[in-house]
């Protein structure tokens, strides 16, 4: 029984994911709209990038990690036993906190995912680095030196190069994990920029600390916050919830929750 | 405002010292450091102080004076003793009137057939590239008459066969002294004059003296003989030559083999899998004559359909065996520095495992993964005692051909001449250190320079 008509790139249905028996999100319910950017924000340790690596399976990567519930995407769960992870990456992809180039030329990094998937012919390559790289904008940075090392690019030129990377095997959703928190505002802005020209095609979900910038770019947000509970012993548990989802500029102007105004207003987190 | 000084914070708390004990302490800490800083850099000087002295006895005993006797003076052969100006017909002469077997210059420089057939085959099947004299062709070596193989020696045996043959066995010289560089640089004159006393001098045609470099081309290329200034290294080299590059190919192919699954598929969780890790640590210290013990038992008896016993495979299989632990533990510890960053990047984007391994993690590990190589193949080159265990032979006059031959390794050579008495053979032993040591930092620079060209392929 599928509800996605369209409109939902992702629906959550009673996602929970516990860490070694731990419980670390409980219960997220939230349909994530296509080709809108969706910004999760909330305090540390509340479960967002918890909930972001479920999108696209990158907990599996932790041995210890569980998912329950379910992650609709186009009408299938991605956690359904005949669900291949590898498959659920090539088609939602992600950008990390911290640039994480590989050691090789910016060509090579941004041919890598199109050469897994087994692309050899150097002009289909050529075009699609070009294309990839000018629809991260840095095409003009960098065109004359596709040999040089990512790592030889500025901090902000990095992130783009690896956004270029996810975006040149065409995923449907990219994921982003803090992408500017490494990044300085003049090269935030610029990934800011990029992000409201690639929500076009694609549907973006990004975790961030940065509320102005949630309240920038983002067009739905959802709050997540900790529940505490004392345990017998004494020991506190901690986990994560969804507290709110809403368009951005309800969240931010009339929240439903008092929790959500009171961290909007800056007095936790 | 009081006149008062005003208290520093750190005097407010009666628990920390004040500024006048602090003071005291400071010029203590501070003497502390250097003291331990000295105490490091006099570390560091015994080492390179060991390291030279090392490096000067070895140098000491490869170069010097010598003296040598022969048993025939070599002027009452040849004028001067200069038998590079005889003709082939007089040089064989010589091994003639010495009661000398042609048959065996013959079957040492011309025969392509074995040993044991030499002497009941055909003439022109035993050196089918020699002249051979009309009617001697279907000959065998014992129907032939002495004046035919003494023209076949003439015309095909080289000269300079000839004259190794005259000085091995006719003239056999005989090393009676021989010097260290030291005392050769310092005590020339003395030496000379034991030289005089003891032997006539140079007017005593039947010795000879002069200042010897134990470590010369001839000696690099000879093989063996049991005469210490013309043995040399030639089949030694090639022996370990084989062995190294076998055991480098196993240990490199399976140690990385099971670093790679032991950092990137098993999860380390399972007590079976905690044992293997702690089992390889301990591996590593294992005195190497129990790797030659295993490698008697399993390569040279169980397995001897395979490697035939006591040959270049099974000591390099043992060797191999004896430096995996080396290698899986620093390929171990290359992977486990590939930052996890590197990785989460390559999965995100839809890769396999293996994919991840072989395109991102592997190469950003093999820098790592050759270091760890290069201080393998250091140890594997200066082991003997496993080659001794598993039975390397100490005397061979046969270059190894392949993995399945016979050999003997530069480190055994060294061993077995440190272990005889006559002079001359310590002198040799000193050379096959040097040339042990050469071969060495040959090997590794190839491997480092290999490995700055991974890395400069992963920075460029």
């Amino acid at each position: 029984m599928t509800t996605n008509n369209g409109a939902f790139a992702f629906e959550l249905r009673d996602m929970n994911v516990y860490y070694s028996d731990k419980l670390a999100v409980d219960k997220v319910n939230l349909s994530i709209q296509t080709r809108k950017i969706t910004a999760f924000i909330g305090p540390s340790g509340c479960g967002k990038s918890t909930v972001l690596r479920s999108l696209n399976r990158m907990n599996d990567l932790i041995p210890a990690a569980k998912v329950t519930g379910s992650v609709i995407f186009q009408g299938r769960d991605l956690y359904a036993p005949n669900v291949d992870p590898v498959e659920v990456r090539r088609r939602i992809g992600m950008v990390f906190q911290k640039p994480n180039p590989f050691p090789k030329s910016i060509y090579d990094n941004i041919a890598y995912g199109p050469r897994l998937l087994g692309v050899k012919a150097k002009e289909t390559l050529d075009d699609i680095v070009e294309k990839a790289l000018r629809g991260s904008f840095l095409w003009d940075e960098v065109k004359g030196d596709l040999k040089k090392s990512g790592f030889a690019l500025s901090g902000g030129q990095q992130q783009r190069m690896c956004i270029a990377r996810t975006i040149a095997i065409e995923p449907e959703v990219i994921l982003m994990d803090e992408p500017c928190s490494a990044l300085d505002p003049i090269a935030t802005q610029a990934i800011e920029e990029l992000m409201r020209d690639l929500v076009k095609k694609y549907t973006i979900v990004i975790v961030t600390h940065n509320m102005q910038q949630a309240q920038r770019v983002s067009d739905f947000t959802a709050f997540y916050s900790i529940r505490k509970a004392t345990e017998t012993e004494g020991k506190e548990k901690r986990w994560g919830v969804l507290v709110e989802y809403a368009p951005t500029t309800q969240i931010f102007s009339r929240p439903e929750s008092e929790e959500t105004e009171r961290y909007i207003r800056g007095e936790f987190g | 405002m009081s006149a008062e000084v005003q208290p520093t914070p750190s005097t407010v708390n009666p628990a920390l010292p004040t500024e006048v004990e602090f003071k005291g302490l400071l010029r203590r800490r501070q003497a502390r450091g250097k003291l331990w800083a000295r105490f490091f850099s006099l570390s560091t000087i015994v080492a390179i102080l060991a390291l030279i002295a090392l490096l000067a006895n070895i140098i000491n005993d490869s170069f010097g004076y010598v003296v040598i006797e022969y048993a025939v003076d070599p002027t009452t052969l040849a004028p001067d003793g200069d038998f590079e100006a005889l003709t082939p017909e007089q040089l064989t002469q010589i091994l003639v009137d010495d009661n000398k077997n042609l048959g065996v210059t013959i079957r040492d420089t011309l025969s392509v057939v074995p040993t044991d057939q030499f002497s009941t085959t055909p003439m022109r099947l035993v050196a089918p590239n020699a002249v051979l004299p009309e009617g001697t062709a279907d000959k065998t070596l014992r129907e032939l008459t002495p004046e035919e193989v003494f023209a076949i020696t003439v015309t095909n045996v080289p000269q300079a066969a000839l004259i190794a043959r005259i000085e091995a066995e006719v003239t056999r010289s005989t090393v009676r002294e021989a010097y260290a560089l030291f005392e050769s640089l310092t005590r020339r004159a003395e030496i000379e004059q034991e030289y005089l006393d003891d032997y006539g001098g140079a007017t005593n045609t039947a010795t000879d003296f002069y200042f010897r470099s134990w470590l010369n081309i001839d000696y690099i290329l000879s093989g063996q003989s049991s005469n210490p200034t013309t043995t040399g290294i030639r089949t030694a080299i090639i022996g370990t030559l084989w062995i190294m590059v076998i055991t480098v190919v196993f240990s490199f192919t399976v140690g990385v083999g099971a670093a790679i699954y032991l950092e990137e598929y098993s999860t380390g969780n399972t007590w079976f899998e905690r044992l293997v890790e702690t089992n390889i640590r301990n591996l590593s210290g294992v005195p190497s004559i129990i790797y030659g013990l295993l490698g008697l038992a399993i390569f040279v008896r169980l397995l001897e359909a395979i490697t035939q016993g006591r040959t270049i495979i099974s000591a390099a299989l043992t060797m191999g065996l004896l430096v995996l632990p080396v290698i899986i533990i620093n390929a171990q510890e290359a992977l486990r520095s590939v930052p996890s960053s590197m990785r989460e990047a390559s999965f995100g984007l839809g890769a396999t495992r293996w994919q991840t391994i072989w395109r991102t993690v592997l190469p950003a590990a093999l820098p790592g993964i050759l270091t760890g190589t290069i201080l393998a193949m250091s140890r594997a080159i200066g082991e003997t005692a496993p080659l001794i265990v598993i039975g390397a032979a100490t005397t061979i006059f046969v270059d190894p051909n392949g993995p399945i031959s016979k050999f003997t390794a530069l480190p055994i050579q060294v061993y077995q001449w440190t272990a005889r008495p006559q002079p001359g053979f310590r002198q040799a032993a000193a050379a096959g250190i040097i040339a042990l040591l050469i071969l060495l930092l040959t090997l590794n620079a190839a491997a480092i320079i290999l490995r700055q060209r991974v890395r400069k392929g992963l920075e460029s």
